[in-house]
């Protein structure tokens, strides 16, 4: 029965999703690709000053994303700082100043890490002026990215792979504010909150009291989704009732955090006009997707370990209302995308439970990722897939007939280095230096032993690979980790950033060499196997020892 | 050096003023909008499906779960109870939050068995009857729903407590179970503030 039920909701998912994949991946090729500007642009590129026909060479391209970047992470710092002085604030001081900048750098690189209970830390004006402005734009940049590296594939001699303003102001206004704005009255009809009303108190049945929080929670909810976001108008995310009430409007927030991800191979397609290798990469991404899947409700299902098993069900940190199916259905969406989001409490899983959703970050997010961050990634992991079996064949490494040259597999070499790297420095700096690990372990970790050592893990991994969910027993409210966190989230996003559009820059200078027999049919399902097999070896080898240390300890006892 | 100092600066300029821009569009203007549509279209969604007493008294949402406590925190036996809350002191709705206790915890454990034998003893049933809903917290805290399982498991007790036939409360569970969305979507359960609600209601009518 429970199986059956996985089985239902998961095919209900995939098929909203097939239904949409060719209408929304055409309709976002058009968006970037189209020669007009609508008038509403025409406005914005006047009062933002730029010219929305320049072509960017990657290296301007790469310095707009980053000035955008910066100013956005200054604006959202000095906002949460001056939170005090704002109206609606709800008489809530300003962060103090680690906090502010983990949360600015966070929300601008589209992880969404929480180091923070927001009913308690932020008001009505750094929740929309603030965190809900950077749930559309570091999507938008993300997207823009993402595409910028597909025009390096579809260019030929070309010294420019497309404009950023044009691309960022596209993105929102053609894609993510339309489509955030429907999906906000959608969540409304299913009982989403979504007032100014601050805390109401009331007397509750039984003589006790209880506050009701109000607030603009289904605007910011829809794009939190969207934009594969996942930084919760409360503490409790998704699983809070207010933000996700019924089983239904569950589902339809799982949609929300893949749609955008799952369409975009239908873009990638369009624009080089050829949908082979997006058919492939699309197959990968769902094999990941179900694979996972399974592998976490089985392990639900089967609740082992000493608290799930004394309880007779892996019901702690879980919601009646979705139960095992709806909580492992949103946890695999919200790790294989850079969602974050949690309808439950993923440190409360079964120890290889909570292992899946690890595994899904520890792959690079790409089953099927943030919205652009996915498609890049595996484009990336694609390219060294073809450069592999160029090797072992002896055929000619090309992808849409673009060389893989010394320079492109360099690139994408330091890419899949840059998430592996930062992790496990920052997990062994906090566990290693005496005076930090105390502090760590007495002040921050929420369970002892194994289990600790996961949440420090998990927090480390979902950092460095912009994901934003935690094994939340930890308190990541220090100096220490808001800082080396914070740090950690901008140099997983905006180094792999720099790489990929580099990366489009030199695919875009190339010229398209005609198909011959001896480049490498990328689109059978040999190709779509071998992509998938590059994705786990890439990444568990290096995380295996850590592993073993954590959620495995735990897990296999 | 010049060239690129001077193409950054104007790039910081461009972002500056899209950022003002854009705030103003997305962090502004959505929000609003979206508050008139909610406040037009779904009131009663959109202000939090409050729930009201007899004497037109708020006394809670239909979404968010309740205490069902004395001042001691010791529940009562006329109402249904909901499941353990790790939210505050339990059912804090300002302060939403699951256990994130893992599952070798010891607290965890220690709490686990504590609420199967409370949950047995306050009912009257063997500890193995106890649903696992009833002795885990939910992520929220503030989850509203219990199993019908439970719920059944509790209508003797609720009715002993209130001197009302047990057959009549078991019709009143019975009723207020809701189904799987869609029939597959999420598990049956029930809404303990409705189910309450509806409790005093045939008290008083009875």
């Amino acid at each position: 029965m429970g199986w059956l039920l996985a089985a239902a909701a998961l095919v209900t998912v995939a098929a909203l999703l097939g239904v949409v994949y060719r209408p929304l991946g055409e309709y976002m090729a058009w968006v970037y690709t189209s020669p007009r500007d609508w008038a509403v642009e025409r406005v914005l590129y006047r009062l933002v000053g730029v010219d929305p026909r320049g072509g960017q060479s990657w290296r301007a391209y790469l310095r707009a994303v980053l000035a955008f970047s910066a100013v956005g992470l200054v604006a959202l710092y000095l906002l949460q700082r001056l939170q005090h002085r704002l109206p609606y604030s709800l008489g809530l001081a300003a962060p103090s100043p680690d906090l502010s900048f983990n949360t600015a750098a966070s929300f601008v690189a589209n992880t969404n890490w929480q180091s923070y209970a927001p009913e308690r830390t932020v008001g009505y004006p750094v929740q929309m002026a603030g965190l809900g402005v950077q749930n559309f734009l570091s999507a938008a940049v993300g997207m823009a990215v993402a595409i910028a590296l597909v025009r390096g594939f579809a260019h030929r001699r070309s010294g420019t792979i497309g404009n950023f303003w044009t691309d960022l102001v596209r993105g929102t206004v053609r894609i993510l504010l339309p489509a955030a704005a429907l999906c906000s009255v959608v969540l409304l009809a299913g009982g989403v909150v979504q007032n100014f009303a601050g805390f109401t108190h009331v007397t509750d049945l039984a003589g006790g009291g209880q506050s009701i929080p109000g607030g603009p929670v289904a605007s910011q909810e829809a794009i939190k989704m969207l934009g594969t976001n996942g930084g919760g108008f409360f503490n409790a995310n998704s699983a809070h009732p207010f933000e996700n009430p019924s089983p239904w409007t569950n589902l339809f927030e799982i949609f929300l955090l893949l749609v955008i991800p799952f369409a975009l191979p239908r873009t990638f397609g369009s624009i080089v006009r050829d949908h082979r290798l997006g058919y492939a990469i699309l197959a990968a991404m769902a094999v990941l997707f179900v694979l996972s899947f399974t592998l976490m409700t089985a392990f639900e299902f089967a609740g082992g370990g000493t608290a799930p098993t004394l309880a007779g069900g892996a019901m702690e940190g879980k919601e009646q209302r979705f139960g095992v199916v709806g909580s492992t259905l949103f946890a695999t969406a919200t790790t294989g995308t850079s969602g974050g989001a949690a309808n439950s409490t993923h440190g409360s899983y079964t120890a290889l439970g909570g292992l899946v959703a690890m595994l899904n970050m520890l792959l690079g997010e790409v089953s099927p990722g943030g919205v652009g961050a996915g498609l890049y990634t595996i484009l990336v992991m694609a390219i060294i897939a073809v450069f592999l079996t160029g090797l072992l064949l002896g055929r000619a490494p090309t992808v849409l007939g673009k060389r893989v040259g010394v320079r492109e597999i360099k690139l994408a070499s330091l890419f899949i280095l840059v998430m592996p790297t930062l992790a496990l420095v920052g997990m062994a700096v906090s566990l290693a230096v005496p005076a930090v690990h105390e502090q760590i372990v007495n002040d921050s970790m929420g369970n002892p032993g194994a289990h600790g050592v996961s949440e420090v893990m998990y927090a480390f991994i979902s950092a460095a690979i912009n994901n934003g969910s935690s094994f939340a027993g930890l308190n990541a409210d220090t100096p220490w980790l808001n800082t080396t966190l914070g740090v950690t989230i901008l140099l997983g996003r905006f180094v792999p950033i720099a790489l990929v559009l580099a990366l489009a820059g030199s695919l875009a200078a190339q010229d398209r060499i005609p198909a011959t027999s001896l480049a490498l049919p990328v689109h059978r399902p040999q190709f779509v196997g071998l992509l998938v097999g590059i994705i786990i070896f890439v990444s568990l080898p290096t995380f295996f020892p850590i592993l073993t240390l954590g959620p495995l300890a735990e897990g296999l006892r | 050096m010049n060239i690129v100092s001077r193409a950054s600066g104007r790039a910081v300029w461009v972002a500056i003023r899209a950022m003002a821009v854009l705030t103003v569009l997305l962090g502004v203007g959505y929000p609003l909008a979206i508050t008139g549509i909610g406040q037009l279209a779904f009131p009663s969604q959109a202000n939090g499906s409050g729930r009201y007493g007899p004497d037109g008294r708020l006394v809670g949402s239909a979404l968010l779960g309740q205490a069902f406590a004395d001042a001691e925190g010791n529940p009562l036996p006329e109402y249904f109870q909901p499941r353990p809350s790790a939210a505050g002191g339990g059912y804090d709705a300002a302060a939403s939050s699951g256990s994130n206790h893992g599952p070798e915890n010891e607290e965890l454990i220690a709490a686990i068995q504590r609420r199967r034998a409370q949950v047995a003893a306050f009912n009257g049933v063997p500890g193995d009857a106890v649903p696992a809903d009833a002795v885990t917290a939910s992520g929220s805290g503030l989850d509203p729903h219990i199993s019908p399982a439970y719920a059944r498991l509790q209508v003797d007790r609720v009715a002993a407590a209130r001197h009302l036939r047990a057959e009549d409360v078991r019709a009143l569970v019975e009723s207020r179970i809701q189904p799987r969305d869609l029939g597959y979507l999420g598990e049956p359960r029930v809404n303990v503030v409705e189910l309450n609600l509806a409790l005093d209601d045939l008290d008083r009518r009875s």
